[in-house]
Parts: C-alpha cells; structure tokens; sequence
C-alpha cells in the first residue's frame, strides 16, 4: 500500500526557465529527503525548520541530475494544507521528467487532475465559493486525461496488457475456484506452474517498462484529422504533406481502407495525419461505414484540418462537417485556389457563426499548384508553440502514469514471487495477483468490476 | 392505501415477519430478544427453517456467515451444532482466512430444534397464514410510506410498527420437471400468490429468479460399494461460539462420491429439447454457481466426467441427496440418466429434482441497513432480496430484524461494512451492484479476506452483536478478555530476545531449522513456516497459560503479520471515505459538474456513504472526487 503522497510538476512541461515539483502528503518530506542532497553532501531535510529553502541536488543513485532549491512547507502553514515539498530545477523536458519520475519511486504517487486543488480545499485551505470552480476543473481536466490515456497506447502494447491480465485472472480464478470448491477442484502442482506464469508475466512487465524508458508505448503526436467532402482535396493534401521531403517517422497501412493514417514530422512536432473519406449522404453500404469511421476519428482529434473545395458552394454535409467539429481546434483550408472562387472566408464565416468558435485560421490553398501548404505548416507549428495545440504534456504524464503502473505490477509480482518462496497458503497468492491484475486493468483504462467471478464460472465447473 | 376495519383488526404487535425460513426465524428471533411483540408467518409450520435442497450448514465462505452470525448473536450455529451428523473444516492445508466449516445436517431435527426455539421465546408467536398484502400509509412531507400492518388470506389484520419481509421461494413460486409445471413453493408446500401485487402497488420493483435441486434418492437401492466414502473430521470443531468442543464430539455418518461418464452426458444432450431451461420455458434467472447438470454438460464439454456427492438428509430417513446432478429434466429422463452413474444403477427416486422459479426484489431499493429506501419500518432479508443459500439468507434475516428494532427502539441502524465481516460484503454487494442471478458468498468476493477469518468471527461482531441486545454481558466480558490476552501474548512474543545461545541452535537443530547468526525475536522465529508456537514452548520459560482460542489466534497474528498489516493499511484508506456520510436528502441534480451518468446512478442507488458511492458501476474517481467537494460545501453551510 503506498503512501498517499502526492505530486506533480505545478509548472508548464517545457524547455524555458525553471520548472518546479510539487510534493504534499504525510510523506512528502521522507520522498524528497531521500533523493536530494545537501551541498555538504547530507540528507538533511528531515531537520530542516518550515518555510525554509535550501540549496542542494538531486541524485539517481550516484547519478547527479540537477542543481536545484528545495523549499520546505510543513503542515498547516502550505497550500494543501499537508506537509508540501517544492523542488525549483533548472527546467529542461528531460530534467523535470526525471526528477518527478525520481520521486514517484520514492513512493509518492503521481496526483490525479487537480488533485492539489481538491487537498486544499478538502482541507479548508480554499473558500467555499471556489468549490464550483474546483468540481468543474476536477471533472473537465478527469474526463481528458480518462480519454488520452488508454487511447495513446500502441495497439501491441494495448494487446499485451490485456493479453498478460487475462494470463493473471486465471490463475486467480484456479486458486479461488479451488478455494470455494475444495472438493472439486485440487491445486496439486500448482505451486510450479505459478512460478513459471509470475516469471514469464514479469518478464513482460520488464520489457513493457524498458519500452516506457523510450517513451514508446504511447503514439507520440497530435492526431490531425483531415475531414471534408468527397473530393475536396484531402487526399492530395496528405500526399502533398508526406510526398516531399518531409520525415515519414512510420508508415502505418490504413486499419481499413478507408482511412489512411501517415506520421510526420514538421518543424519537430509529430503530426498523426488521419485522411478520412468525404463526409456526404450516401446509400452505399460500404461508403457509409466509411462515413462513419471518419466521424468517429473526427471526435477524437486534438485538431481538425477541414479542406473545403473553395469552387463549389458549401451544402448539407458541410453542415454536417461543421456540426461535427464544433468543438475541435480547427483548420480551414480553402483549396483549389487555382480555380474560380466560389466559396470564400466570408461564406464560411457565416456558417460558423452559429458553430465553431475553435477557428484558429482559414487559409487559401492550391494543393494542386503547392500553393499555401507552406503557411499551413507554419501555422501549425505556430499554434503548437503558442500552445494551442498541445499534446506533449499530457503525452508525457500518461506515460509516467503507466509507467507508475507498470512497476506497482512489478512489485505486486515480485511479491507473489517471495510469497511463493516463503511457501505460502495458495490464498495468499491471489491478493498480490489481483494488485497486479488491477493495476495493469489501470493502464489500458479498465477497471475490475466482476471480472474474477465471470472468470471463475466460464472456465471452472463448480457447484453442487 | 391502509383502509383498515377495527373488526378486521386480529393483534396489534410491534414487528411482523413474513415467512419463516433461515431469514425469518433470525428477524423474528432478534426483534422478540429485544422485548418487541413480534408474529412470524408461514404457510406451514412444519416447514419452519426448512432446508428444501441441500443437506448441509457451511461450506467455503458460507461458514464464515454462519460464524458471524453467531457472533452477532445469531440462532443457525447454535442450532446445527446441536442437529449435525457430519462435520468438516475445509480448506484446512490452505491459509487460515479460507478455512471454512461445514456440517452435514439432520433436516428434520435441524427444523423441530428452531422451531422449538421459537415456539420457547418470549414475545415470539408463530402464526400459520399466508400473509397477501402490506399495509402502509403515505406520508407527503418525507415522500416515504410508514408500515401499519399486514393483512392475511382470510382479511385479518395485523397491526403493527414494523415488517421484515423474508418470502424465501415462495412468491408467485412455479416448480418445473421437465414438461410437468406445479405451481407450488419449494417441496410442494403451498407458493404465495397474493403478495407480489401488494408490493408492485407500492412502486417495490420486482425480478424473476430461479434455482434448483437435485433428486432424493432410497438409500437402499443405492450401491455404495461402487463409491468412495467420505468421512467427517476426527476432531469437531463447533460452529458457536458459545458451543463446547467437547460437549459435541461424537459418532459421525458418512457421506459418498461417485462420479457421471460419458453415458449419462450422452442421455442429457439427446433430450435437451426437454429441459424448460433450454426449451426457454423458464423466464427467470438461475445461478452459475450451482448449475444444473444439463448446464455443466453443455459449457463444459470438454469435460468426461463430473462429481457426484451422494449425502443422507438425515439419521431417521433413507432418503439421500444427490449432490451435483439437480435438474430440470422431465422424470423419464432424469431416472436413465440417474441410472448410468456407478452405483446408481437401480436408484429409486423417492423426490425428482426440479427447477424452481420465483419473484423477488431488485435489492438496489434497500439501503445497506436492509430498510426499504421508500419505506419507514420495511425491511427485509434472504432470497427475497436477491441472494441464495441458508446462510446468506440467515445473516440477511438477522440484520434486516435488528434494524427493524431498532427502528422501533429509535436508535441507529446497525451495519457491518466491507472491512468488518461478509456479512458487509454480502450485504454491500445486494444494495450496491446490479445482480442478475441469485447472490451466493464466496471468499473472493471480500478484499480484506485475511482479516475476516472464520475463527476471529468473536472479535470481530461480538461487541456489535452486544450493542444488538443479542449477546449477553458475560459473552461480552469474555470476548474483552480474550482479546486483551491475545494482544498481551503477541506483544510479549515480539519483545521477547531469544540469543544465537546453543540452546536456541540445539532446539533449531532438531526441528530442521536454520541456526541463528544473531539473535532475535520469538516472534521472529515464529514466522518459520517449519516452526510454530507450540514448538517454541521449549525455549521460551515466561510463557503464560492460555486457551487454545486465544493460542489459535497469537499464532496468525505473529504467522501472518506482515500480510494482515498490509491489510490493515488498505482498511484504514478504505475507512476514510466508507465515513463520509451523504446526507439522505442530498439533490444530485445540484451538483452541477457530475457527469450525467453518475448523477443518474447515484439518484438510482442513492447511497449512504461516499465509500458506496465509490463503488457503484458508472462514478468515476473524478465523480467521487467532486462529491467530497459538493459534501465539505454542503456541511459547512449547514452549520
């Protein structure tokens, strides 16, 4: 059982300035303390008088990560109201990462959206009137980091968290159908087999964290959709966009054949590029589905790239289109700007007036004659930099996340291992099994409900 | 909608109980031991606290019930202690969390003993009558109906402050046999048709569920030397607390295991058409746990062969139960496919097997004290609410009847929670998930398993079951004691130095254990799976004496320590939020940022604390979250 020590980093992830961690919790003070050193070379933060700062640094074991001040809050007299640890560094992705990474494994647990807010005031720290501000923000910023997480994960290695929890909750359900129904069901030899399965699932677990070191269990990038109607020009923008000498990071056939997904790489941010088939009314079956899947990838964008054939006049569907991306950060390309204008900004304008307020630019283009591709790009790196759009933060705290996960796995299996070893009752196995079970279910977004009892009844015949 | 005539009007008592099966007769006993003036109902009173399928008490978690219940004050493990014929701790080569007893019970004795309890309690009347309607009074200010009384077949009135509805089977009730459909409760005995309206009427949701059981057999056509024999347990361990071992020991009957083969499974498949179940004749939902032979023939069809346990029903019968084969198969087929199974060969079926169907509540409409949310002074218990077995209804029974007194002696309802006893989880799980098939415990369902062990049941319940007017002072002082000379011994046995001295290696020596490089603790020692506490008696001169219950549990308090601390922890964390009451008048609708489905489910289940809110399907942590924010806000302009 951890502690419920909590943190955080509590400035923006970037590489400007200084960034600073933020640790609250009975605990906070022990976390830090064991992690940072003094100039005179000493643990000293356990002594240290409240509201002080001191100057000293961060080590990985012998490693030095960095320079920092550490100031030191103690209960009541600190925002959540709880002991609170603040480490000031030297900012950098890679520092702050490390450092909060750091802390995590000195058993802190990484808080949960607006969690900081919430001590403070659960703990009488904030005035009642903020509380309906708070519960909004609680919700809001659950809702987005509920929907990123398991979403952002590889297919594989969404497949091999599921396929190694099913490898769990089976044994549990052997020992437990065993358990209920002791004349039934015998676990001789049970032990061997536990010890191969925990071995083999811990293998996996290892090689899932060594992954998450390189930060590849997540797909990285913004996911660009590109919507429109059937020739628009959707096509020839991606081929534009990943034809010349852009970087193809991956190349990802299309899951189904009618949509077409590319990665690349502009100005060093990812762009997942989603080509979609033309949104219009249609009867034919398999176009429909087409349809269908391009809104669907259309709700989960983090931005919107919406090409408009600026020579035909806007109709039903790109009603249709605007009502669906009414909530998204979007791009308007008017193409075909080699052709006479027959849809220009003010026509769509008007449209949007009663819709998307998400707008962040419209721009002419010819993906034809290459025409206006340049200012796309540069536009999205503009709101990319101006934080428009931004994806790396919660990409990078969804993947610490898992990663906390994946070592709470770890250690949940580590000790089946020693429970095994100390040639424990069968029963004792299934508590830590089922820690690991649940923590793995965290990772792909799943939780536990029944699970274990519909495991039980479809594989084991039991009763009388 | 209570149109009562004075002439109609046959008592006015405090508390009514409907029906007197397992959950009854624990509702009736609890509220009459607190001095209420309480009826019981049943159809029969030869049917009281039947066992209409199988003949036995226990078993793996459903032991640990009947533990508690006794702890609490309870009525079925005084009574199978004094009625059983067969006695088992099972699981007893596993951890001491999943050792479970189970006794084999004389059905007929076990039935006239709680009768004759009963019939021997003050302010206890057994009333025969099927009771057919529920009478209460609307009350506009609080929207709830408050109980006035019941009303029987004949138009008698019973007037009365409470009710504890426990209708086992017995509503709207049909027994299916193949092609064969009575429309009778378990048995044969008569069904309850009248009461289902009454309580549709007052907006009570009601569901279909169904079980079954296997055929009884003639002892004497039944081959046992084709069969192997399984015999009780040398030592008898008592279910009660308040039982003396020794006073129970005695000469125990068998029971006997045979095995189906290929030709049976053959016989079942041919005739599937027939089964209602498959047929889709029966609309209820029936239990995975204990499916029908029909069942475990076609989900497991992988497997040849599957247990048969053949059990007597009693000393004075040859009736024989036929543990693992029951039914729903019409008679022709259910005596060939009887007879293809080693030692069956020529059985006479004294009783068919058969699949019973009947209504009960969805238990979603209780709060976790097992009161009616739309009610004052309706509560109710057993397989009315959805579960299924002798013991979860009796648990059931007994909280749903002290909590009906002490609605009466206005006092606080009593609940156990997740971390204090199954009876917690069972309860928890009725009221706060969505159960499509009758309930039945099992030790994988509670999380802090460890800590609810069979054997520290006392500890646990015995101070709540002394709040409940149940235990008495003297059983009260004697669990206080006990639990003072565990804590006393366990901490002695951690301070207690023992030296790396060559009497210390010597004794290691002989008992194949490591030798000791430094010295440390007896405790220490005493976690050596090799070493246990009655071992280390040899080098340990200031050992106090103790009895064997108080021994018992030093032991797993030093064995497993580090294991049941790691629990503890997960308790304290699980407390935290299980004490944070919602108040019973709180507006979901209010709380502007819950998600739209959390508002609906916690409208729907209404639940008492924020820990149970927590763990209804469809509320998110960030929902949970929010809560505790809209609470804080929520108390504080209160004061």
């Amino acid at each position: 059982m951890k502690s419920d020590t909590i943190a955080a980093v509590a400035t923006a992830l970037s590489n400007s300035g200084i960034s600073i961690i933020r640790v609250s919790g009975e605990e906070a003070v022990n976390v830090v303390n064991s992690v940072f050193v003094s100039k005179s070379g000493k643990h000293i933060l356990k002594n240290v008088k409240s509201h002080t700062i001191h100057y000293g640094f961060i080590y990985k074991n012998d490693e030095m990560i960095d320079e920092v001040m550490v100031s030191v809050m103690k209960a009541p007299k600190s925002f959540t109201m709880e002991d609170v640890v603040e480490i000031n560094c030297h900012g950098g992705i890679l520092v702050t990462k490390k450092i909060l990474e750091l802390v995590i494994l000195q058993g802190a647990r990484l808080a949960m959206p607006g969690e900081f807010t919430k001590r403070a005031f659960l703990n009488g720290r904030i005035d009642l009137t903020k509380a309906e501000a708070i519960m909004d923000l609680i919700e809001a910023k659950s809702d987005y980091a509920l929907k990123s997480s398991a979403k952002q994960l590889k297919g594989v290695v969404y497949d091999k968290v599921k396929q190694l929890r099913e490898k769990i909750i089976y044994e549990i359900a052997f020992i437990e159908s065993a358990i209920d129904d002791p004349e039934h069901i015998s676990l001789d030899g049970f032990y061997e087999r536990l010890g191969q399965v925990t071995d083999e699932v811990l293998q996996e677990v290892d090689h899932l964290l060594e992954q998450s070191e390189n930060g590849v269990l997540l797909k990285n990038g913004i996911n660009t959709v590109i919507v429109g109607k059937p020739n628009a020009g959707k096509s020839s923008l991606l081929n534009r966009l990943v034809g010349e000498e852009k970087a193809i990071v991956t190349d990802v056939a299309g899951t189904t054949r009618d949509v077409l997904k590319e990665t690349i790489t502009l100005h060093g941010i990812s762009l997942n590029l989603i080509d979609t088939a033309g949104i219009h009314e249609t009867e034919d079956k398999v176009e429909k589905i087409g349809v269908d899947r391009a809104k669907d990838f259309a709700k989960d964008a983090d931005l919107i790239v919406y090409v408009v054939d600026s020579s035909v006049p806007l109709d039903d569907s790109d009603d249709e289109i605007i009502d669906l991306i009414r909530e998204k950060k979007t791009i308007v390309l008017l193409n075909k700007s080699d052709l006479s204008t027959v849809t220009d900004e003010v026509s769509i304008s008007k449209k949007l007036a009663q819709g998307n307020k998400n707008i962040c630019r419209m721009i002419k283009t010819s993906t034809k004659e290459n025409v206006g591709i340049d200012e796309f790009e540069h536009t999205i790196k503009e709101m990319f930099f101006q934080g428009n759009i931004s994806l790396e933060d919660e990409i990078y705290i969804t993947n610490l996340r898992q990663k906390e996960y994946l070592y709470d796995t770890k250690n949940s299996l580590v000790l089946v291992k020693q429970s095994l070893a100390d040639e424990m009752p069968e029963d004792f196995y299934s508590i830590d099994l089922m820690n690991a079970y649940t923590s793995l279910g965290l990772i792909i977004g799943e939780e536990v409900e029944d699970d274990l009892v519909q495991e039980i009844f479809s594989k084991f015949c039991m009763g009388k | 909608m209570s149109d009562i005539k004075i002439s109609d009007i046959r008592e006015e008592v405090d508390v009514c109980i409907i029906g007197a099966g397992h959950a009854g007769c624990e509702a009736a006993l609890a509220c009459a031991r607190n001095g209420l003036e309480t009826v019981i109902f049943t159809v029969s009173v030869d049917s009281i606290a039947l066992m209409p399928c199988n003949p036995n008490i226990g078993g793996s978690s459903k032991g640990h019930l009947v533990r508690e219940l006794d702890a609490m004050g309870g009525e079925m493990g005084k009574i199978i202690d004094k009625t059983f014929i067969q006695s088992k701790m099972l699981n007893v080569s596993k951890g001491p969390a999943v050792h479970s007893l189970r006794a084999q019970a004389d059905k007929q004795s076990y039935t006239m003993e709680m009768r004759r309890v009963l019939e021997n309690t003050d302010h206890l009347t057994i009333k025969q009558a099927e009771v057919t309607e529920l009478l209460a009074d609307y009350d506009e200010s609080s929207d709830k109906y408050m109980i006035t009384g019941v009303r029987i077949y004949n138009g008698g009135v019973y007037k009365c402050k409470a009710v504890v509805l426990c209708t086992g089977t017995y509503l709207n009730a049909r027994c299916l046999c193949g092609e064969s459909i009575t429309y009778t409760g378990p048995n044969g005995l008569q069904a309850a048709t009248g009461l289902t309206d009454s309580l549709k009427s007052y907006g009570i949701e009601m569901q279909r569920f169904k079980t079954g059981t296997p055929a009884r057999m003639d002892a004497r056509s039944i081959d046992f030397s084709k069969m192997e024999e399984q015999t009780g347990d040398e030592k008898i361990v008592p279910f009660s607390f308040s039982t003396n071992p020794d006073e129970i020991q005695k000469e125990q009957i068998s029971c006997w295991l045979t095995y189906t083969n290929e030709e049976t499974h053959e016989i079942i498949r041919a005739n599937l058409d027939r089964s209602p179940i498959y047929a889709g004749i029966i609309e209820g939902t029936g239990p995975r746990y204990c499916p029908s032979i029909e069942d475990k023939v076609v989900k497991f069809a992988d497997k040849n062969r599957h247990q048969v346990f053949i059990e007597p029903e009693g000393l004075n019968t040859n009736e024989m139960y036929v543990g693992g084969m029951s039914s729903s198969l019409p008679e022709d087929v259910q005596i060939k496919m009887y007879r293809t199974v080693p030692g069956l060969e020529n059985c006479k079926i004294v009783r068919n097997a058969y699949a019973i169907e009947y209504d009960c509540i969805k238990p979603d409409q209780l709060y976790p004290s097992l009161a009616f949310k739309k009610f004052d002074g309706l509560y109710s218990g057993g397989q009315f609410n959805g579960s299924s077995g002798y013991e979860e209804a009796a648990v059931q029974g007994l909280i749903a009847g002290i909590n009906a007194a002490r609605y009466i002696q206005e006092k606080d309802p009593i609940v156990i929670d997740r971390s204090e006893g199954y009876i917690g989880v069972l309860i928890d799980d009725l009221v706060t998930k969505d159960n499509r098939e009758p309930y039945r415990m099992m030790t994988s369902r509670s999380e802090y398993r460890l800590l609810l062990r069979q054997d520290n049941a006392d500890l646990r319940l015995r101070k709540l079951g002394y709040e409940a007017g149940l235990i008495s002072q003297q059983e009260y002082d004697y669990v206080v004691e006990k639990e003072k000379l565990i804590n006393e011994e366990v901490s002695r046995l951690q301070l207690f130095k023992v030296g790396a001295n060559k009497r210390t290696q010597e004794f290691l020596a002989a008992h194949d254990s490591a030798p000791l490089k430094t010295g440390t603790t007896m405790a220490e020692l005493m976690c050596r799976p090799e070493l246990t506490y009655e071992m280390l008696a040899e080098i340990d001169d200031e050992r106090p004496s103790l009895s064997a219950d108080v021994i018992e549990q030093v032991n797993i308090n030093i064995k497993y320590d580090g294991y049941i601390k790691r629990q503890q922890k997960q308790v304290e964390q699980f407390k935290k939020i299980e004490n944070k009451k919602i108040p019973e008048d709180i507006c979901y609708d209010d709380v502007n940022s819950l998600r739209l489905e959390a508002k609906q489910k916690l409208n729907k289940y209404r639940p008492v604390s924020v820990g149970q809110a927590s763990r209804i399907s469809g509320v998110s942590p960030a929902d949970i979250s929010v809560l505790l924010i809209y609470l804080e806000t929520y108390y504080k302009n209160k004061q």
